[in-house]
């Protein structure tokens, strides 16, 4: 039996659909340069995909048909040889709206295995937010901003082809550079793209993951039901409307939460989050009326505090708001959890306030690709600063 | 000076691309030049619209390309235009089929030779996207020829196929491609493109000939008929099925000869039968773990074996209860489920049982087994576990004859 390849590609539902799929075609048309058979598939569970949702796609390549078919065998691949995530916000793990629960972005890594992520961020923060994992893997940076190069229109910032010439660095057995190099000119008729290819191949770098490093949370997981425990009908029991908020300090009760989901969270549908400065907050509800996901809870004092288990990351409750910098956008890659922001500021208000200025300063700006009109080509100096290529 | 004179090679190769089932059934479509689609969107097969849409936008294929309001439209429309000569593509998925059943009746009685994919889906509820064949196998009495394909590169052949035979005169009868949701529909695989001259030469042109519905032809198609009329006009279309092995049989032969590719069989496709013990049978993708799931029983000394149905109607009821005596016992995986039929077995475990009935020999055991519904993934297990209970009915302990494998229970 010949060589078996698995590669996934984790991508944002919609945005970065056309990168996931030139990502996976390439690495079969390539591997197919050198001899070898292959197919390429998005994750079928995923579609129709929504905004932002985390996705997967797949390239099977193989040595012969029988390998392919035995790689084909399955609905999706049981274990990879490299995942590449073109957000390193999904480092902190994929949940497709399909209701899979939270996969580990590193889940199907085989021992050895490499993980490619487009990141400006360092290592140490990557590990922070993947998950831990029993076996050792590799990392590799490819830094770069976060490409919405898919979105309706393909803005063509090489993301697609320094990924592919960093696989064939990491993965030699897969394709050669020189392969991957004909197949972008002969899709896309560009040699400044094989070239950026070239320049990937010749930078990427890996650092060694050890075995039990990353974030140790246990994944968010539900069970399915057997058919007999399922209702008949199809009927389904509503989410229950909810309940008041309890202070954590006065244990005053007051306000509505109301209840949630039980098998589908958004801790990883977002690529920002809201932070709130709740001593500048007017109360004028503005956010809690206009939030797509209904995300706020609204607290015994009468603010609202952003719920991560249903927020998406829209960045609505920042545009609405009247108050300068009461509400502001930061990039997920900057928090560790999601636990409440108007508990932490009711339990320690100057601590909160130094932690507030803190994430509000890192980094706040991160393209949704619809923020504004001209914010993509305002950022493209900085996208070739982190890329060495100025 | 002398000039070199450069004599440019007339080349027709054909060419690879990695393309889905569905994108090569609209590869087939432009190479077929069809002069009229209708589309209606509903997953999994508007992948299949979008890609013609694609071609005719970038100039590559020239056809009316008709949005319809909805499928009945869209079935009614080719089913006219097919009437007055045109060649024609449509398709649908699930309840969208569904929703077009009243044109899908009328077809095969006008005979009306229209080609269709159905990108295979469970039916509502709840609203699921996978795959399951009770879609497709809603019209299986009424007169299509149905086809069930588990590659890109079958579903392009036999796409030029189901031209080829539906378009004969003897024939003039609707043909649904079934292409498995996901699995085939938004899966590329590397497919070869044959050249358009091979392509020219397999398949004539549409000529509705004595049916053709122009003024220079004076006819009138479908006037209303009393209880007079309805049983001879049935037994035309009998007769039409009847006819159908025949030509595929011709068409098959052809295709292997312009286009060097082999399908063997044309009605079922088997794999590694000649020792075997006992079969599964199965139609659509399935065959992919099953296959791996054989290789793997056989290397544990498990003669096991599998006959993939590709043509459902008509049946090739003869010849497969022939190749079937020589086994032991066969188990069928439906992809598709018959409440309340006989034994509550699957739609194709109750045919091979009704092909096997009537078949000399002795009665072997037909278990029936329901898997993969909803596009589940059928497992390599679940086939061992398929196989296992097929080998006790062989050695004729008793088994039950409809089991669902893949369910939580």
């Amino acid at each position: 039996m010949g060589r078996l390849f698995a590669i996934e590609v984790i991508y944002r539902g919609i945005f970065q659909k056309t990168l996931a799929t030139r990502l996976t075609r390439s690495i079969v048309l390539a591997a197919h340069e050198d001899g070898k058979l292959g197919i390429s598939f998005g994750r079928y569970g995923d579609s129709p995909e929504r905004n932002g949702i985390p996705a997967k796609g797949f390239a099977i390549v193989a040595d012969d048909a029988q390998t392919l078919e035995e790689g084909m065998a399955k609905y999706e691949p049981k274990e990879v040889d490299v995942t590449i995530v073109v957000d390193d916000t999904l480092c902190k793990g994929v949940e497709s709206w399909a209701w899979y629960g939270l996969q580990p972005v590193n889940k199907l890594l085989k021992p050895g295995g490499t993980l490619i992520v487009t990141s400006r961020e360092q290592p140490e923060a990557l590990l922070q937010m993947a998950h831990r994992k029993e076996t050792p893997y590799n990392l590799a940076i490819l830094k770069g901003t976060v490409s919405f190069s898919g979105l309706w229109v393909y803005k063509d910032d090489h993301t697609d082809v320094r990924i592919l010439g960093a696989v064939a660095k990491l993965l030699p057995g897969l394709f050669s550079l020189k392969s991957v190099q004909k197949v972008i000119v002969d899709q896309w008729n560009d040699k400044v793209k094989a070239e950026s290819a070239a320049r990937a191949y010749e930078r990427i770098e890996t650092v060694p993951v050890k075995p039990g490093t990353g974030n140790p949370e246990v994944p968010y997981h539900f069970n399915f039901p057997k058919w007999h425990e399922m209702g008949d009908g199809i009927a389904i029991p509503c989410i229950p409307a909810g309940g008041a908020v309890e202070d954590p300090t006065t244990h005053a009760s007051g306000g509505w939460r109301p209840e949630r989901n039980p098998t589908f969270k958004k801790y990883t549908t977002r690529t920002m989050r809201p932070v709130v400065n709740f001593d500048t907050c007017i109360k004028c509800t503005l956010c809690w009326l206009q939030c797509p996901d209904s995300c706020f809870d609204v607290t015994p004092e009468g603010l609202y505090d952003a719920n991560m288990q249903a927020c998406c990351g829209c960045g609505v409750c920042e545009a609405v708001c009247p108050v300068k910098e009461c509400v502001t956008m930061v990039n997920e890659t900057e928090f560790e959890d999601n636990s409440s922001q108007w508990e932490a500021w009711r339990k320690d208000e100057k601590g909160y306030e130094a932690w507030l200025a803190d994430k509000i300063k890192s980094h706040p700006e991160r393209s949704h690709g619809f923020r504004y009109r001209g914010q993509y080509e305002e950022q493209v100096p900085a996208a070739l600063e982190v890329a060495g290529d100025k | 000076m002398a000039t070199a004179t450069v004599v440019e090679e007339k080349r027709s190769t054909d060419k690879t691309a990695l393309i889905t089932g569905s994108e090569a059934i609209a590869v087939a479509c432009k190479l077929a030049d069809v002069d009229v689609i209708t589309a209606y969107p509903i997953r999994p097969y508007d992948t299949v619209m979008q890609y013609i849409c694609k071609l005719v936008a970038n100039g590559e294929m020239d056809c009316e390309y008709i949005v319809a309001e909805g499928e009945h439209s869209q079935f009614e429309i080719v089913k006219h235009a097919c009437a007055c000569g045109a060649r024609v593509f449509c398709g649908s998925s699930g309840v969208g089929w569904m929703y077009a059943m009243e044109a899908l009746t009328v077809t095969p009685a006008l005979r009306i030779p229209m080609v269709a994919m159905v990108g295979n889906r469970a039916l509502d509820d709840p609203g699921a996207f996978g795959v399951e064949h009770n879609d497709a196998l809603a019209v299986r009495d009424l007169g299509w020829q149905l086809v069930w394909v588990d590659s890109a590169q079958e579903a392009l052949d036999t796409a030029l196929i189901a031209y080829r035979v539906s378009e004969d005169r003897r024939i003039f009868l609707p043909c649904a491609i079934s292409c498995d949701g996901a699995f085939l529909t938004h899966s590329q695989a590397l497919v070869q493109i044959p050249s358009q001259e091979k392509v020219n030469e397999f398949l004539p042109r549409y000529n509705r000939a004595d049916l053709l519905l122009h003024p220079d032809n004076p006819i009138t198609v479908a006037p209303q008929g009393n209880e007079d009329w309805v049983m001879e006009i049935r037994r035309q279309n009998y007769a039409a099925m009847e006819r159908v092995s025949v030509v595929l049989k011709e068409a098959y032969a052809d295709f292997e000869r312009i286009f060097g590719r082999s399908y063997g069989n044309p009605f079922f496709e088997e794999y590694m039968t000649d020792d075997a013990d006992i079969v599964l049978m199965g139609m659509g993708t399935l065959s992919t773990p099953v296959r791996v799931a054989i290789r793997q029983m056989r290397n544990g000394g498990k003669k096991v074996g599998f006959v993939r149905m590709r043509w459902f109607r008509p049946f090739a009821a003869a010849e497969l209860a022939k190749s079937l005596s020589r086994f032991k016992a066969v188990g069928v995986i439906d992809r598709d489920y018959s409440f309340g039929s006989p034994y509550m077995s699957g739609v194709v475990t109750t045919e091979v049982r009704t092909a096997m009935y009537s078949a000399p020999g002795p009665k072997i055991p037909v278990l029936g087994f329901i898997a993969g519904l909803g596009g589940r993934e059928v497992t390599v297990p679940d086939v061992e576990t398929v196989a296992a209970s097929v080998y006790k009915a062989a050695e004729g302990k008793s088994q039950p004859l409809t089991q669902w494998i893949g369910l939580r229970e």
